[in-house]
């Protein structure tokens, strides 16, 4: 065991994978020389050298594009968007040919991408957005979105492991504020949801930097027992575990930091009406960045992403039904 | 832009003649009426409602893809345009196969997935193309950046048109693969038509110039000339293996048929076509072979007989269960990578492990 931040188990699930298995290599824009926009490939290029450690054209259709031809000839490519928001250069490649791959031919294509997402920073409307749901709507593509350090490293080996694509959604909020023990060497976090804190009054159903806002925003709510459940995985989504939860607390809030049409919190809803419709003692709260792209400046872009006060307030009118 | 338009020439020798055997010119007109008898074949099936969905063909162009995929060695790998059916032939898929999968039965490639000629047969070293234009350049690069990553004496193909060449993937495969310099060949079937696009309107400067900007070779071949193209191929090849990066093949052709079985094809002037019939592909290698004394009535039998006994097989087939149809999206077992094909070339024999 040891402690990490969150960027510090990211960058040592793809140092450890690096090391035990020849098949996979990195690549991405500016990860090399210089280690990546973020430093999460920091060092690598010394260690690993230039061909399996990519510094590659800045070109993401070709990034997705080649690793899936890379993929299907035997190796276990990881590519790197330098932000999230630039999938949107690479949409075709991974939802027309990696993702389709299996259901038309039957040929797995094993295929990490990388998504630093999210925003907090002023980052303006091209590099903080939460593109996940995009994929969701995808078939053949899963969707992880780690909210600890420990299932950073995990769920990154996992992604790795698996014979799919995997869009690995990687908080930037995340990378340096949240730290935690990870275990030593290679270890699998399934795709599968995580009781964060449980709870038996109202149950915060979140994923990555949200989880947080969920705990923090709930850790002394007028004396309440609120369960926060991390879904870490959103295809698959974990809905026995959501419906678990539902069961238990009766009410449910959903955070998402993405906007909030047709995000993962609203499939949440969809899958909690159809069936935990009977367990419920309220309506179905959600808790979204309203349909805006995310702005620039800090009072602008603090009024639209779900705060500890907004997650906190809804909690409690709730409660209050 | 001019129409382009290859050099006049009916049989006589090719400049391949010195690397392929008697057999193997047999071979490159064999897959090429087998193509056009299945696609022909298909289309019967298509106008009698048994073919779902639309139909394309590649009539006129078989020299394109026949000849390139016989320069290609078994564990090379191929991304496969949809009017270039021989090369799946050469590489091994049954006719009875094909017709199956465009059939949509449970035995066609896909298995119904996806129809027409969208497959691959990843067993036989093949992925299929998808629709968006030339999304499997990108593919066959990075198969070749992992044979070159691994030290690996092989190349990866691709074939894509002339509309292709307008799409920022055409720009990203050919920049990627310059920069690495690459073992890859990039086949441009240029047949004169992007559905009703015509070239001047699609690009102001000849794509196979464009090679040059990306830092390796461009070369233009006779499309319709099996040999031709066969030999443009495996000079790419020895390129590609002789770690000298990647080739632009542009091999100039027509589409004689629409882009699909709906298209009268109206918007291409009928002297173009007329033109391009005196050159058409499978005649020029049947009077070549002739020339040589081959039977060439007796190939033409055997083929139409193969495609006989397909038919009747692939009609004979179920169609996949509709139970199964959520099935299969994603791989839930090990990931296996693509195996290798079937390579007749006489070339690859000769070498030890097959590897000209």
């Amino acid at each position: 065991m040891a402690t990490m931040t969150y960027l510090q188990a990211i960058s040592s699930a793809l140092r450890d994978e690096l090391r035990a298995d020849e098949r996979v290599i990195v690549m991405g824009e500016d990860i090399g020389v210089f280690g990546g926009a973020f430093k999460v490939t920091d060092g690598f290029i010394e260690e690993f050298g230039p061909d399996r450690v990519m510094d590659t054209p800045l070109a993401e259709s070709a990034i997705i594009g080649t690793a899936v031809g890379a993929a299907v000839v035997g190796l276990r490519p990881v590519c790197e968007m330098q932000f999230s928001d630039f999938i949107s250069c690479g949409f075709d490649q991974l939802v027309n040919v990696a993702g389709k791959m299996h259901y038309r031919q039957g040929l797995a294509v094993p295929i990490t991408v990388r998504l630093p997402s999210g925003g907090g920073f002023s980052g303006g409307p091209f590099h903080s957005q939460n593109p996940e749901a995009w994929f969701m709507h995808a078939p053949g593509i899963k969707v992880v979105a780690p909210s600890t350090a420990h299932d950073a490293k995990g769920l990154l080996h996992s992604a790795i492991h698996d014979p799919n694509p995997v869009c690995f959604m990687e908080h930037k909020h995340l990378y340096r504020r949240v730290k935690g023990e990870v275990p030593d060497g290679v270890y699998e976090t399934p795709f599968t949801a995580r009781v964060a804190r449980p709870g038996r009054d109202l149950v915060v159903i979140a994923y990555g930097a949200m989880v947080e806002v969920a705990l923090e925003a709930t850790a002394d709510l007028d004396g309440a027992a609120v369960e926060v459940l991390d879904l870490r995985s959103l295809v698959p989504l974990d809905e026995a575990a959501i419906l678990d939860s539902v069961e238990r607390c009766s009410k449910v809030v959903i955070v998402d930091e993405a906007n909030a049409t047709c995000a993962a919190g609203a499939q949440v809803a969809a899958v909690i009406a159809q069936h935990g419709f009977e367990s419920l003692d309220g309506p179905v709260v959600r808790v979204a960045t309203p349909d805006v792209p995310i702005p620039f400046s800090p009072p602008l872009e603090q009024a639209v992403l779900p705060s500890v006060d907004r997650v906190r307030e809804a909690c409690r009118e709730l409660l209050a039904y | 832009m001019a129409t382009r338009i290859a050099e006049p020439a009916t049989g006589g020798p090719s400049a391949a003649s010195a690397h392929l055997q008697p057999e193997d010119r047999v071979e490159l007109l064999r897959a090429m009426l087998l193509m056009r008898g299945l696609e022909e074949r298909a289309m019967t099936l298509y106008r009698q409602g048994k073919v779902p969905g639309s139909f394309y063909d590649g009539y006129g162009q078989e020299a394109v893809s026949a000849g390139a995929a016989f320069a290609m060695g078994p564990r090379d790998r191929l991304c496969i345009l949809h009017r270039d059916l021989a090369a799946h032939l050469i590489r091994g898929v049954t006719p009875a196969r094909v017709l199956g999968q465009y059939l949509g039965r449970e035995t066609g490639v896909t298995r119904g997935r996806d129809g027409n000629v969208h497959f691959g047969d990843w067993r036989l070293g093949c992925v299929g193309m998808v629709s968006m234009l030339p999304d499997m350049m990108l593919v066959a690069t990075g198969m070749a950046m992992a044979f070159k990553l691994r030290g690996e004496a092989r190349c990866a193909i691709t074939w894509f048109g002339d509309g292709s060449t307008s799409r920022g993937d055409f720009h990203e495969a050919m920049n990627w693969a310059g920069v690495q310099r690459l073992p890859v060949i990039f086949v441009l079937e240029n047949n004169q038509y992007a559905y009703s696009t015509p070239l001047d309107k699609q690009f102001a400067v000849d794509p196979v110039q464009r090679a040059a900007a990306y830092g390796f070779a461009g070369v233009t071949v006779d499309g319709n000339d099996v040999e031709a193209v066969f030999e443009a191929t495996r000079a790419a090849r020895q390129r590609a293996l002789a770690g000298e990066g990647p080739t632009l093949i542009e091999a100039v052709t027509m589409r004689m048929h629409g882009h699909a079985a709906h298209d009268d094809m109206k918007y291409v002037p009928k002297e173009q076509v007329e033109e391009w019939r005196k050159r058409d592909p499978i005649d020029r290698q049947s009077a070549r072979l002739s020339e040589l004394g081959v039977d060439v009535e007796a190939v033409r039998a055997a083929v139409a007989a193969e495609i006989d006994a397909a038919t009747e097989e692939a009609l004979a087939a179920p169609m996949p269960d509709p139970a199964d149809a959520a099935s299969g999206v994603f791989c839930e077992g090990e990931a296996e990578p693509l195996g290798d094909g079937r390579a007749p070339w006489s070339g690859f024999a000769q070498e030890p492990g097959g590897e000209a």
